[in-house]
């Protein structure tokens, strides 16, 4: 078996490729459905109905989404730079950081400019959870992958001490949270009855923001090009430290308003378990999307699908919602298989 | 005897056909050379000889017996080895561990490394070559390298070797003394395959001539009966006729060096050691050199990329000191890089694209601070695939999917559009055919007509004396003075590029009318 | 100051240092393997975490305990295999193949435990190695509780040392995984097929992986729970950087590691009024930042890490 470079590229097999991948990882994973005893086409009904089922599901699917969308983008606009920022987790609790610490009353301004206030303040946090992997990686040629991974563990213990310490809400009932968002900095709701917030909103402006600097501006092209072949781009005349700068400020940014959007949108104050992964999720978004930024918006919400619909799936069938985490991640490497068949033939000898 | 026979074989790779019913024999004890041009097909024939590649049609026999396709152990066991064109050595591991690995079966417990040293031993008395065992691959110089590629070959036993553009890194003594020692493999009954497309040598080693063309084989001939005009014919398919140089007077420098010294060579020794060198307009100085001297470290030097560690640079008389490719190109430095794949272009991106990849950050290319202006890109391309005759399907492909010489022509549109007033020209033609070199060649004259002064730095001791005005020589970082073409000869250039730089001082015009011929000897 | 010194002449804090540098020695280890053979392997954490959950859980069906260990390191080979044709195979980005290997072996550790183990007040255990007493050696004042009253498989993660070692630098096949990792083409040269080389690189690396996780579940600890490697594996990245992709000096790193982490757990004792705890805890974590950036200068890479290897394909 041989794989073969193709001349050209069709538009419709690139935008298919993630769809065959996800529809091969469902037919992989109900294998592992079957083996809880529980019927294929039970469970996924479901999943379904669970994401996508009601005006609730939807609502609360695409609220799931919001986080999503940014760390996808997040990861979409650093992997494009291959820049592999994997501490997304960590830049977001920062930019939830930000916001609690000016939006608990530290500041008061009037909603208009608080809640702008509180995104740029929690993007300025998680771009600075950044600076010092990348500073590593420009000057000292450290690798990014382990650097921002470990990252995350550090901030996390960093929030749980604050948490259980100096920001305790004393009337969080001993539960380790801190003081709420002031009204001036909630996220106003967008549909009635439900939680889907402004967050959402932001999701998408910031999705199609990104989308037009790649493609339209020489930022955009300088990103690609030093994703491509970074001796070619040095070669060129770009600088490689501003351009990973740049993306980074940009990635720990979009983690950042994640965060943010968590804390005022959706909790209303810090926890500690404001994130149950997006930061890692968000790679898998952006891999589904093919690091394209209004894919992102899509992968996103289909990824939010599969957890809020595995949440109500596990309450109906006996299947743990794990089964989630299990889908995305077959995902994750089918989506990688199925990319590079759209630059590839297999010619069987 | 017929030690090797091939038989009819093809080989496609997609649309391209690379090996076109070839077949040709090879006696005992014969020195058989291949020779075409770049992309005649030599490799991908020896390749499938080898058990890399599976011919689509053909067999091949060697010592009377078939040969099974695809087999690279079955053809070391039949007793054919290869020296590749590209090392196939492992910088951080030692000389022993490179010659012995695949000798032994991967299931036993030890290696015995002591047999192996003994009979390394023997081959290096047998065949003259001395070796250091233990030492890493990363130490040695490139011509030493080369002779563990052949140790690796000898220690196999094998019986034909097929040597595949062996001399393209060495220097003409280094070439002498490889030739000897084949002439002593073929004096104790091996076979060998030359690959190579310098005529020179190939009329000074082999017996036999068999000539490549597109993929065919389009002639054989004994040595004896040919010389380089027929050779070249035969290679090319026509008259062949690269541009000559036009000697101008030189003008005003366009750059130089003064005292430059690079640092961050092995040991303390610097990369390039107090350099001083001088470029002027309407001038080509060729620069000469085994690989690994010091021409990477002026490359980048020229090319922004590096800043010296000591000393200055100065661009039209003035001292540069914001050392970066960006400030360099703005300065009017054009540079054709070493290695087009990797510098050159982004291959992923569109051919438009890396055409404007230098000079994006100039108006008319954008608008409102960073937006880019499509159109204005795309008719900025399309006027330099049509000046330049970049042939492509269209300006979306990515370029990674040019030929070579098509690559070689867009980057030298995008630094030649901007009319620099020095090129950095390195290795400009490695790896072309003879169209695509005549083409680039050209339009490196024609800069030079146009008032550049340009800085040729080549392998191909033949391209320098065909093009540059002046000639000198790198070794160990340092440059020799360069002198003018027509006071050298490859010799004289053999000798300094081998160490003895000094050797160019005695050649000075005011110092040695008529005494051209040197007959020192070389180690 | 001098209660912090006298951590060092307590023999528990020696016992300690060993037991916590035994995941890490085979983490490291394994992760040195793979990345010799050219393949960066981050799906480690994941495989750390398959490891202890499946070893564990085979104990906790019945099984016994060294057949749960080659139970674990056959799940570990079957995550590097999958590993492998990813990106040996196909050639794709290691990268992203690897957080899909750690995302798919956590997410279906966590699984088959919570289906097999609904969840109950108490958490299963199981009856992990107990500490074997050697007549003599093991009633040694102070270096007996040190060095010698750990469990079979303590001495298996020191023992794995020096076999690695000899394997790499003296056999042909060790010799080969090296090429593979410095100059692919100089095996296929030889008509060795460099994807099955890589490929069985990244499965013993694997296996070996997963063992280490398996060791928290089997002999340090005797129950799994959910995110119990905790950053172990990628720490184990870092320490394969710090060891320069020698074993010994991977040896050195993971103990010099256990040793801070043991301090460090004992320090809160003392300091615990002044520091809060989470700040002790974040200790590992910057100094395996710390271990990367110090040996980053001289970081002789191998040559052909990243790059995956095409056959036949023109250039």
């Amino acid at each position: 078996m041989r794989l073969e470079p193709r001349e050209s590229v069709s538009f419709w097999l690139v935008l298919l490729a993630p769809v065959i991948a996800i529809a091969i990882a469902m037919i992989l994973t109900s294998g592992l459905v079957m083996w809880t005893g529980e019927s294929v086409s039970t469970a996924y009904a479901a999943l379904f109905k669970g994401a996508f089922g009601s005006r609730f599901a939807i609502a609360e699917t695409l609220t799931r989404a919001t986080p999503l969308m940014l760390t996808g983008l997040a990861a979409a606009v650093a992997f494009r730079a291959r820049f592999w920022n994997i501490g997304a987790e960590g830049q977001l609790y920062c930019g939830a950081l930000a916001a609690t610490f000016f939006g608990t009353g530290l500041i008061v301004l009037p909603p208009a400019l608080m809640i702008p206030f509180l995104f740029i303040v929690g993007a300025l946090a998680g771009g600075l959870a950044l600076l010092l992997p990348v500073y590593l990686k420009s000057k000292l040629k450290v690798d990014e992958v382990v650097t921002t991974l470990l990252l995350n563990f550090v901030i996390l213990l960093f929030v749980n001490y604050l948490l259980e310490g100096p920001w305790r809400d004393p009337m969080s009932m001993g539960w380790p949270q801190a003081a709420a968002i002031i009204d001036e900095g909630v996220l106003p709701r967008i549909l009635a009855k439900s939680r889907l917030h402004m967050g959402f909103i932001v999701g998408i402006i910031s999705a199609v923001l990104v989308w037009f600097v790649m493609r339209f501006t020489v930022w955009g092209y300088e990103i690609r090009a030093v994703g491509h072949n970074p001796s070619a781009a040095t070669f060129a005349g770009i600088s490689i430290n501003l351009t990973v700068l740049r993306v980074a400020l940009i990635s720990g940014g979009l983690a950042g308003f994640a965060g943010v959007t968590e804390v005022t949108g959706l909790k209303g104050y810090l926890t500690l378990d404001l994130s149950p992964g997006f930061g890692y999720a968000g790679i898998a978004v952006a891999m589904l999307a093919n690091l394209h930024p209004l894919g992102v918006i899509v992968s996103s919400i289909f990824l939010a699908g599969i957890y809020v619909g595995a949440d109500a799936m596990s309450r109906s069938v006996n299947i743990p919602n794990y089964i989630a985490d299990v889908l995305v991640a077959v995902s994750v490497l089918t989506v990688l298989v199925s990319l590079m068949m759209t630059q590839y033939r297999i010619r069987f000898r | 005897m017929s030690v090797l026979k091939i038989n009819g074989v093809t080989k496609t790779f997609g649309s391209l056909v690379a090996n076109d019913n070839i077949s040709l024999k090879l006696d005992e004890g014969e020195v058989l050379a291949l020779l075409g041009e770049n992309g005649a097909g030599k490799t991908t024939l020896m390749n499938i000889l080898f058990g890399h590649y599976v011919a689509d049609a053909g067999e091949i026999e060697v010592y009377g017996a078939p040969l099974p396709p695809g087999a690279t152990d079955a053809a070391i066991d039949a007793g054919v080895g290869m020296v590749h064109q590209h090392f196939t050595l492992a910088d951080n591991l030692s000389v022993l561990e490179n010659i012995i690995l695949g000798t032994e079966s991967l299931f036993a417990w030890k290696s015995d490394t002591a047999r192996a040293r003994a009979k390394l031993e023997s081959l290096a008395t047998e065949f003259g070559m001395k070796i250091d065992p233990d030492k890493l691959i990363s130490e040695l110089s490139i011509g030493e390298r080369q002779r563990v590629e052949i140790m690796k070959v000898l220690y196999r036993d094998a019986k034909i070797l097929i040597l595949d553009e062996p001399t393209a890194v060495l220097t003409p003594q280094e070439v002498d003394h490889l030739f000897e020692t084949l002439r002593a493999m073929v004096s104790r009954g091996l076979s060998i395959i030359f690959i190579s497309h310098k005529l020179h040598e190939i009329l000074n080693i082999s017996d036999r001539v068999n000539v490549l063309r597109r993929g065919k084989m389009v002639g054989e001939i004994l040595t004896k009966d040919a010389d380089r005009d027929s050779l070249a014919q035969m290679m090319v398919g026509h008259e062949v006729s690269r541009p000559k140089v036009e000697h101008m007077a030189a003008g005003a420098p366009v750059v130089t060096l003064e005292s430059v010294v690079v640092s961050g060579g092995r040991g303390d020794k610097p990369l390039l050691d107090n350099v001083s060198l001088s470029v002027h307009a309407h001038e080509i100085i060729g620069l000469a050199g085994v690989a690994g001297n010091g021409q990477s470290a002026l490359g980048d030097l020229l090319s922004g990329l590096q800043p010296p560690s000591t000393g200055t640079i100065r661009i039209a008389g003035d001292a540069v000191d914001d050392h970066s490719p960006r400030a360099f190109i703005g300065l009017g430095i054009g540079r054709i890089p070493e290695d087009r794949h990797e510098r050159g272009v982004v291959g992923d991106m569109s051919v438009w694209e890396n055409l404007i990849s230098e000079n994006l950050r100039e108006k008319p290319l954008w608008n409102f601070g960073r937006l880019i202006n499509f159109n204005a890109c795309r008719e900025f391309s399309r006027n330099l695939i049509e000046q330049f005759d970049v042939r492509c399907k269209s300006m979306e492909m990515p370029a990674k999917q040019l030929s070579g010489g098509n690559m070689q022509k867009l980057i030298l549109a995008r630094t030649l559009q901007n009319n620099p007033q020095f090129i950095l020209a390195n290795q400009p033609v490695r790896g072309l055919d003879e169209g695509a070199i005549a083409a680039v060649h050209e339009r490196l004259l024609s800069a030079k007509r146009n008032g550049a002064g340009i800085l040729l730095v080549s392998e191909d001791l033949d391209e320098l004396f065909a093009l540059a005005d002046k000639i000198c020589v790198i070794y160990h970082g340092s440059i020799s003075p360069p002198l003018p073409v027509r006071d050298v000869t490859i010799q004289d250039i053999g000798i300094m590029m081998a160490g003895d730089l000094a050797h160019g001082e005695t050649l000075r015009p005011e110092l040695a009318h008529g005494e051209t011929s040197r007959t020192e000897g070389v180690a | 100051m001098i209660d912090l010194l006298e951590i060092f002449l307590t023999a528990g804090f020696w016992a300690a240092t060993i037991r916590i540098a035994c995941p890490l020695i085979l983490g490291t280890i394994g992760e040195l393997i793979c990345e010799r053979a050219g393949v960066l392997n981050l799906g480690i954490e994941g495989i750390m975490t398959a490891g202890a959950m499946s070893g564990w859980m085979w104990v906790y069906q019945g099984g016994d305990l060294w057949t749960g260990l080659m139970f674990a390191a056959f799940i570990g080979a079957l995550f590097g295999l999958l590993h492998s044709q990813f990106t040996v195979y196909l050639g794709l980005s290691q990268h992203v193949s690897g957080i899909g290997i750690t995302m798919l072996a956590s997410a279906l550790s966590f699984f088959v435990f919570r289906m097999m183990l609904p969840s109950s007040t108490t958490p299963p255990k199981i009856e992990p190695f107990q500490p074997i007493h050697v007549s003599g050696l093991s009633d040694l004042p102070f270096l007996g509780e040190a060095f010698f009253s750990h469990t079979p498989m303590t001495y298996f993660c020191f023992a794995i040392i020096p076999v690695v070692i000899y394997v790499l630098n003296r056999t042909p096949v060790g010799l080969a995984v090296r090429m593979a990792g410095e100059n692919p083409m100089a095996i296929e040269a030889q008509g060795i097929n460099v994807l099955t080389i890589r490929t069985c690189a990244v499965m013993a690396g694997s296996a070996l992986m997963a063992v280490g996780g398996a060791y928290l579940t089997m002999s340090a600890f005797d129950a799994f729970y959910f995110g119990m490697i905790n950053g172990r594996g990628w720490i184990c990245v870092a320490l394969v950087i710090f060891a320069s992709w020698r074993p010994a000096k991977a040896l050195l790193g993971a103990l010099l590691f256990a040793g801070l982490d043991a301090m460090q757990v004992r320090a809160q004792q003392f300091a615990g009024a002044f520091i809060p705890y989470q700040f002790f805890l974040m200790l590992p974590y910057l100094l395996s930042i710390a271990a990367m950036v110090v040996m980053a200068r001289q970081a002789k890479y191998p040559k052909a890490l990243l790059t995956p290897f095409r056959r036949g394909e023109r250039v």
